[in-house]
């Protein structure tokens, strides 16, 4: 499977897509556009993973496709609007970072990853599994970015999850891998979301807020005297 | 052709002096230490039963015996091929003489421990129980390790299990201080310990000591893991400057574990020391290889039994007399490394003779002393010297244990402790023949250094000895003591008999040693050992043990004969009380203050060493004129390595934790950027070195 084989190309959009929709997600400033980009990055993670399954003769990963598909792109989008009516939030997002400099740190850490995974699988895989190591790092780091930059809860809850799905598109890239090391890491990875999930509402009914940079003021110790 | 049968008895007696097959020895070792591990396990439940401690000392004891019989059956039969052991990461283990040999040193040890604590063990927590097979299981299988891995997993468990028997009584704050600062130590050991084992396994990897040997260390890696493994391996085993814990573990340990630490543990990190930097690191290692053993050795023996002439707790005394005996131990392996690099084969042979010896004869006499002290702790319920005294008569049994082990500790003849620091002494004496001029002024300075230490430790055995057996009972209670049961007597016997036999026999115990030396100097040595006299070299000195035993006793017998003869017969009397007033009569046993303190008694030499290398301070508080209160006199003295290294070392932590305090007030964001930060520069730097 190289450049050029159907497979690798069909693989190697829905990739680039599901990297496309984690700038998508930076590049978004309401949050109801936030959880919408979301969805359709989970969507394109089920169709990967779908492609992949089909791509591979490996079936377990349809299982692995219906999961993503069924959470990433219609529950957790789902719930997250509702939690949205429910809090009745002001729906733009408060940028840490702002908009043009986090898309600039983004493009920075897609050159970086690409740096770091082609030197060190040369020789050791197939061209569409480098790539695709490539792609998921990518996402992992922008999700991680999109914490860091953005200051709302839900906002930094998204960025939690997508990251989720760059390691989930990582795990479908490598031949072989099994269907436990995808379902316990999207099980940890949910668990994560519920506490955030709890924690935010938590967060709304005692101090009014969904800005985590509020938090520190509310410790009764450390910046002390 | 047929053969004629032998008559009944012969077979047996010719099976019995074929040497022990090769893979027996390690399959019965290898289940002497499962079972030790079961012990462990089923100590836990046992604990809630009165006969439960009685069932694991007794295992212990059981498998300690096991342990030396297969010591000595290894050093009969040789070095054998490494075995994997059952687990599922690739280990190894082998046994070959230098491990037999400390096997034997541990077992003996144990053995003593473990019937010492079979005697008085009541019923124990849990956690002390358990601890105490894991940690003899802990240092037997460091010394069958084959692989670096093996070897760090014994040395470990064996400095875990034996910090939580350290933290016995941790309802104490000093002994809680003690354990902190045990497990501080232990901790820092394997510190070094880990990346030593890192740089002799090269780029290859291989820990396996086979792999090693076939390629040692050169260059900075030599140097480095000769920087590494005496910090490591000189931390647990007490050299100077990380000493600090031992005088502060040992009293904190119940009695037995005392003991074993002091006979075992200390022994298991001499081994250490010699497996890696003699015989590891291979023959073509510098003339330098040796100096930091040497020196360190030498600054411990001097400082360790200094300080035991000052210490007024008896278990801390024994405890600096330790280290005195670990620095001249290390001496002997130092001296080795130094021939050997000279090309002084015979020498190295008989230095390195000499460490194992010592070695061994330091595990007996120093448990035997432990345990006599443990045994007094029971009975007159206190350590303290000022607290002691005239127990010869209430306690005749222990005494004269207790008089055979603090004469071999203060090197006398015909004792064990003598021959082996005589063998030390001989190749000390002979540094001068390297060539290099440095090494030989080295040499002369350590010289001096082990025989003032052999001084200081003979006083401050005769200052025990006088102070917690002779003269008059100090306070009711050691007035009132008593010998132990039977079995107490016996833990305390056996060493002693052995450290009697042991010094009478150095030539075949040195002949049992001569495969443990060939691997710590591979090269020949001359044969020297023999039923009668131990030689250093031709036309060198002798040590002729029984002969000077028999003319000792001879002697003895002429003077208590003409004593005897010549004296009327014997009339006993009140003590005299050096010219004080008579008791009130509420002191029965006289006036403890008419005694000498042991404060007291250790002034001349805190005045004379104390000032300089031990910070000793003399402080006399004069009461106003008209006040009829006494005058004071206040002494004190600290070890310096505690203000020069253990103080700036915890100020430092001090610093780190409350600099690592300040990261708590960053905000979530910086908290989230952190890893973030860190995830990026450490990718950066995988794309800058990989591509």
């Amino acid at each position: 499977m190289s450049f050029g084989s159907l497979p690798y190309d069909i693989a190697h959009l829905l990739g680039g897509a599901v990297l496309l929709m984690s700038f998508v997600l930076l590049y978004q400033r309401r949050l109801e556009a936030v959880i919408g980009a979301f969805a359709v990055q989970g969507a394109l993670l089920a169709a990967a993973a779908f492609w992949q399954g089909f791509a591979q003769g490996a079936p377990h990963l349809y299982v692995t496709a219906l999961l993503a598909f069924g959470a990433k792109a219609l529950l957790i989008p789902l719930a997250l609007r509702i939690a949205l009516r429910r809090l009745g939030l002001h729906r733009t997002v408060e940028t840490a970072l702002g908009v043009g400099p986090s898309l600039l740190a983004a493009i920075a850490l897609v050159g970086l990853s690409v740096l770091v995974v082609l030197p060190a699988t040369a020789g050791q895989a197939q061209a569409l599994t480098r790539e695709n190591l490539a792609l998921a790092l990518s996402v992992v780091l922008l999700g991680m970015l999109m914490m860091i930059a953005r200051r709302n809860a839900i906002s930094q809850l998204i960025g939690l999850l997508s990251l989720e799905n760059g390691l989930i598109l990582a795990a479908i890239g490598v031949q072989g891998m099994p269907l436990v090391v995808e379902l316990s890491t999207a099980a940890l990875v949910l668990m994560l979301a519920l506490v955030a999930g709890i924690f935010v509402f938590l967060l709304r009914d005692r101090l009014a807020t969904l800005d985590t940079g509020d938090l520190a003021r509310q410790r009764g110790e450390g910046e002390a005297p | 052709m047929v053969e004629p049968l032998l008559p009944g008895g012969e077979p047996a007696i010719l099976l019995a002096r074929v040497p022990p097959r090769i893979p027996a020895v390690l399959t019965a070792l290898l289940l002497t230490l499962g079972a030790l591990g079961l012990l462990a396990l089923a100590a836990v439940p046992l604990a809630r039963f009165a006969w439960g401690a009685a069932v694991v000392h007794g295992g212990v004891l059981a498998a300690a015996l096991a342990l030396a019989g297969l010591g000595l059956a290894g050093l009969l039969a040789g070095a054998m091929p490494p075995a994997a052991l059952p687990l599922s990461v690739p280990t190894q283990v082998a046994v070959d003489a230098l491990s037999a040999w400390f096997l034997l040193v541990v077992g003996l040890a144990a053995t003593c421990s473990a019937l010492f604590a079979l005697a008085h063990g009541a019923r124990l927590a849990p956690r002390l129980l358990a601890a105490y097979p894991l940690f003899l299981a802990g240092m037997a299988l460091a010394l069958v390790a084959a692989d670096g891995f093996t070897l760090l997993l014994g040395f470990e468990a064996m400095s875990l299990a034996s910090w939580v028997l350290v933290a016995a009584d941790h309802a104490q704050a000093e002994n809680r201080r003690a354990a902190r600062l045990y497990l501080a130590i232990a901790v820092f050991g394997g510190i070094c310990l880990v990346p030593a084992f890192g740089l002799l396994a090269g780029v290859a990897g291989d820990i396996s000591f086979a792999a090693i040997r076939a390629a040692p260390p050169a260059g900075w890696t030599a140097a480095a893991v000769l920087a590494l493994v005496v910090a490591g391996g000189g931390a647990k085993a007490g050299l100077v400057p990380l000493h600090g814990w031992l005088p502060l573990a040992h009293p904190a340990a119940p009695s037995h574990v005392s003991a074993l630490m002091s006979g075992g543990m200390t022994k298991v990190s001499v081994y250490v020391l010699a497996r890696v930097l003699l015989d590891l690191c291979g023959p073509a290692q510098p003339l330098w290889w040796g100096v930091p053993l040497l020196v360190l050795g030498a600054g411990s023996a001097v400082l360790g039994a200094l300080r035991a002439n000052l210490e007024t707790d008896g278990k801390t005394l024994l405890a600096c007399s330790t280290i005195e005996n670990i620095g001249l131990i290390c001496m002997g392996l130092g001296l080795a490394a130094a021939f050997r690099a000279a090309d002084l084969g015979v020498l190295a042979a008989l230095a390195a003779g000499a460490a194992l010896l010592h070695a061994l004869h330091h595990a007996l006499f120093k448990s035997l002393l432990f345990l006599g002290m443990g045994e007094v702790l029971h009975a007159a319920a206190s350590r303290h010297l000022d607290r002691l005294g005239g127990l010869i008569h209430a306690m005749p049994w222990t005494a004269g244990a207790v008089l055979v082990g603090v004469g071999a500790a203060a090197s006398l003849p015909p004792l064990s402790g003598f021959a082996s620091e005589w063998l030390l002494l001989q190749a000390l004496l002979a540094a001068w023949r390297v060539q290099d001029l440095a090494f030989q002024v080295l040499g002369v300075a350590a010289v001096a250094a082990a025989a003032l230490a052999a001084a200081l430790a003979a006083a401050a055995m005769v200052r025990l000895f006088g102070l917690a057996f002779l003269g008059r009972p100090r306070t009711p209670r050691a007035a009132g003591a008593q010998d132990g049961p039977w079995l107490a007597r016996a833990a305390l016997l056996l060493p002693a008999g052995l450290t009697v036999i042991l010094g009478l026999l150095p030539g075949p115990m040195l002949d049992l040693a001569q495969g443990a030396v060939q691997v710590l100097v591979p090269l020949g040595m001359a044969e020297r050992g023999g039923m009668l006299a131990v030689r250093v070299g031709d036309g060198g000195a002798r040590y002729l043990p029984l002969a000077i035993a028999a003319l000792l006793a001879a002697m003895a017998a002429l003077a208590w004969w003409v004593a005897k003869r010549r004296a009327p017969a014997s009339v006993r009397g009140p003590a005299w009380d050096c010219g004080f007033m008579p008791p009130p009569p509420h002191l029965p046993f006289g006036d403890p203050a008419t005694q000498p303190s042991a404060a007291g008694f250790g002034q001349p030499l805190r005045r004379m060493l104390g000032g300089t290398l031990l910070a000793a301070r003399e402080a006399v508080a004069m009461p106003p004129p008209g006040d009829p209160s006494p005058a004071r006199l206040t002494a004190s003295f600290a070890d310096p390595a505690d203000g020069w290294l253990l103080a700036p070392l915890a100020r430092a932590r001090d610093a780190l934790a409350a600099r690592a305090e300040r990261l708590r007030g960053l905000s979530l964001g910086a908290w989230l950027m952190l890893p973030f930060a860190t995830l990026v520069a450490l990718l950066a730097l995988a794309a800058w070195v990989g591509g």
